[in-house]
């Protein structure tokens, strides 16, 4: 079992990070009653965490045996019937699904799947809890359509289902769905936070840590949670003992990444963008999302650059960011970014340097 | 459906007026569907307005005054965007309610039960213009015995036709007097307890929007007790505390790039959405008395894009820090543009 899974808190009482949120959701489960509610943060900051432990602590351990299952839904959509297949994750008290999965059908997902599970209400024998709960990740995917025909179903179903939400944006999902929820922002943890936790895992595993090793992978990790505790393994299983000066390995893309902004600064011409492209081609097709290329390469860039030019830079990279979200083809924004960048760049060593 | 447990219901449903009457804040919209009310003489209605002004409330509430719960179902078709309302919708399932003929049983009960059935058309501006369309000539055909109520944000959205054929009433957003009063009669009702302050904050963050107010109002009371602070609510409705909004123009402000890019990476690794913030940054920058006119156009101009692009689903960092560098360029009056000759 990976460390990250197998120190995950169970229960809200074990969670360490966001003490205050976990208190605060205990207290609304305690009055046997709790409102639709959104989760939004930076990845790796413990929103999952605090769902699952949640769950528990509504319906008891049993909510923890869950099955995985493929369901086939079929859909009448007027003329024609759809037929969607989707993952989803269940217990007898909750059901787990990514409904964006469903691509640009999603908004049948919402309306058909939905209502139909929120209107099969569960029966209890103490009749105490008297609702399912359904967990709907990544909501800021959904499309404009499937939010819209969200919300109409979270009133309607109120009584027999609860929803919960998880994004990492709370700006795409719409006004009128956010109203609806309580909100829930948990932010990423700060690096002290996350030497905490390394150094509790450490002394459950019987590890030693030289000073300041943990503060370095906490330093590494961008504040993500579940980065730090991968890397801290990577280290453990790289070298034990560790060394006082061991070296936290980065991220293969990123590495990569970074090569590919070394190549751009150092030549600007029509052969390299050639070059770079199949570089990009390479990341892609390893499923680095395009968008996390495209802020990883901009970070780097703007670490090597003067400060006039950083303002321009990064006005491209939103702006071909931006594009990438309206086109299909992530490929030529990148590479139109960089082609842009090498523009600038040549541009202002002439300038500069004639 | 199983009955509602009482603490279950939502209070946006538990106070939900059930009567015209008892309509927060709209005067004229209220008087003139009372005095139909009587006649039981109704025109196509159009109620257009923001969200939380109460438009659905006063549609289901005439509904229901009119016919009686024993009436309600066979007479009332209620479809709203969680419904399929697709062209097709509009072909069948509304022309077929709509075809159907209802005998005239007057005063039913203390109820007027008029002769004609009412359709519901809640979320109108998220059908497509086609769906609107197929509409015009079945509102006409069967205006005898079906009357259409249509309950939209936004009026530019309804085609031309569409509305020219309603009675159209505008929904104003509540004013602080009336949403406080609405406020604290729940406050009473739930036995909360609630300073004058929290209850101008609760005016303000929720902008004329009394559904907010109220949900606001019962995520506070679940979190924190019976007795609210103005903190509270901030906490629970996701505004951006004044400070986080102040350190960013302040970074903006000291016209180094580094020191926006580590101000931005913080506030995306807090988690804050940034469609809210840049609505806050807008105030603070129209606020701002020490810059010039000129300078907070060019950043208002920014804001805009940057909004949009929100919208479209850009990524949170890339545009924030897009219209940091933006706001910093302006405020320091540095070149806009690179331009190297």
């Amino acid at each position: 079992m990976l460390w990250v899974d197998k120190y995950r808190p169970k229960t809200l009482e074990k969670i360490t990070v966001h003490e205050d949120i976990a208190r605060n959701l205990k207290k609304l489960v305690s009055e046997q009653d709790c409102p639709h509610l959104l989760f939004y943060g930076p990845s790796g900051s413990g929103k999952k965490t605090l769902i699952l432990a949640l769950i528990r602590q509504m319906f008891g351990a049993g909510a923890e045996k869950v099955k995985l299952e493929n369901k086939m839904w079929k859909i009448d959509a007027g003329s024609r019937t759809l037929e969607l297949e989707l993952k989803m994750l269940s217990s007898t008290h909750h059901v787990e699904m990514n409904p964006s999965d469903a691509g640009f059908q999603d908004r049948y997902v919402v309306q058909e799947i939905i209502k139909e599970m929120a209107k099969n209400r569960p029966i209890d024998t103490k009749g105490k809890k008297g609702f399912k709960v359904l967990v709907l990740n990544e909501v800021d995917k959904l499309s404009r359509e499937a939010q819209h025909s969200l919300r109409r179903t979270m009133e309607k179903y109120s009584a027999s289902c609860r929803l919960i939400l998880c994004c990492n944006s709370s700006s795409k999902v719409t006004e009128a769905v956010r109203s609806r929820c309580l909100n829930v922002r948990v932010n990423a943890p700060t690096e002290e936070e996350i030497v905490k936790v390394l150094e509790f895992i450490g002394k459950k595993e019987n590890l030693t840590l030289p000073a300041g090793f943990a503060a370095r992978i906490a330093a590494q990790s961008n504040r993500n949670l579940r980065r730090a505790v991968l890397f801290f393994e990577t280290c453990r299983v790289q070298q034990y003992p560790f060394a006082a000066n061991q070296a936290v390995p980065p991220l293969d893309w990123e590495q990569y990444v970074s090569e590919i902004a070394g190549d751009i600064m150092k030549e600007q011409s029509p052969k390299r963008l050639f070059s770079v492209r199949g570089k990009l081609y390479e990341l892609l097709v390893n499923c680095i999302p395009p968008e996390i290329i495209l802020k990883k390469l901009l970070s780097e860039l703007l670490r090597k650059l003067d400060s006039e030019l950083k303002h321009e830079v990064c006005h491209w990279a939103a702006h071909y960011e931006h594009k990438m979200r309206l086109g299909s083809k992530p490929i030529f924004h990148l590479e139109a970014f960089v082609a842009k960048f090498m523009s600038i760049y040549k541009e202002f060593l002439i300038a500069s340097f004639g | 459906m199983a009955p509602l447990l009482p603490s279950s219901q939502p209070w946006v449903e538990k106070y939900r007026p059930k009567k015209v009457k008892d309509v927060a804040h709209q005067d004229e919209v209220v008087r003139v569907v009372t005095n139909t009310l009587e006649t039981a003489d109704l025109p196509h209605l159009l109620f257009y307005g923001p969200p939380g002004t109460g438009k659905t409330t006063t549609a289901l509430a005439i509904a229901h005054q009119l016919f009686g719960p024993e009436l309600y179902k066979s007479r009332v078709l209620e479809l709203n965007a969680s419904d399929d309302r697709g062209i097709n919708v509009v072909r069948t399932k509304i022309k077929d309610f709509a075809a159907v003929a209802v005998g005239s049983k007057p005063h039913q009960g203390g109820y007027p039960c008029p002769p004609y059935k009412i359709i519901i058309l809640d979320e109108a501006d998220s059908m497509t213009e086609d769906a609107q369309n197929a509409l015009r000539r079945t509102m006409e055909t069967y205006s005898k015995v079906t009357r259409f109520f249509f309950i939209c944000n936004y009026i530019s959205r309804i085609i031309e036709p569409l509305a020219s054929r309603c009675a159209k009433f505008r929904f104003k957003p509540l004013s602080e007097e009336v949403m406080s009063g609405r406020i604290l009669h729940i406050c009473n009702e739930e036995g909360l307890n609630l300073d004058s302050e929290a209850l101008s904050t609760l005016g303000s963050i929720s902008q004329g929007d009394l559904r907010r107010a109220i949900t606001y109002l019962q995520s506070a009371a679940r979190l924190f007790g019976s007795s609210i602070s103005s903190n509270d609510l901030i906490s629970v409705s996701g505004v951006i505390p004044q400070d986080v909004v102040e350190s960013l123009f302040t970074a903006c402000k000291s016209g180094d790039f580094d020191v926006a890019n580590k101000e931005v990476t913080r506030i995306i690794a807090e988690g804050y959405p940034v469609s809210q913030l840049i609505c806050q940054l807008l105030e603070v920058i129209v606020n701002a008395e020490d810059i010039q006119d000129e300078q907070k156009a060019r950043i208002c101009k920014k804001l805009g894009e940057a909004d949009k692009c929100l919208v479209d689903g850009a990524d949170e960092y890339l545009q924030l820090m897009d219209v940091a560098s933006h706001t910093m360029r302006a405020l320091c009056n540095m070149q806009q543009e690179l331009c190297f000759s």
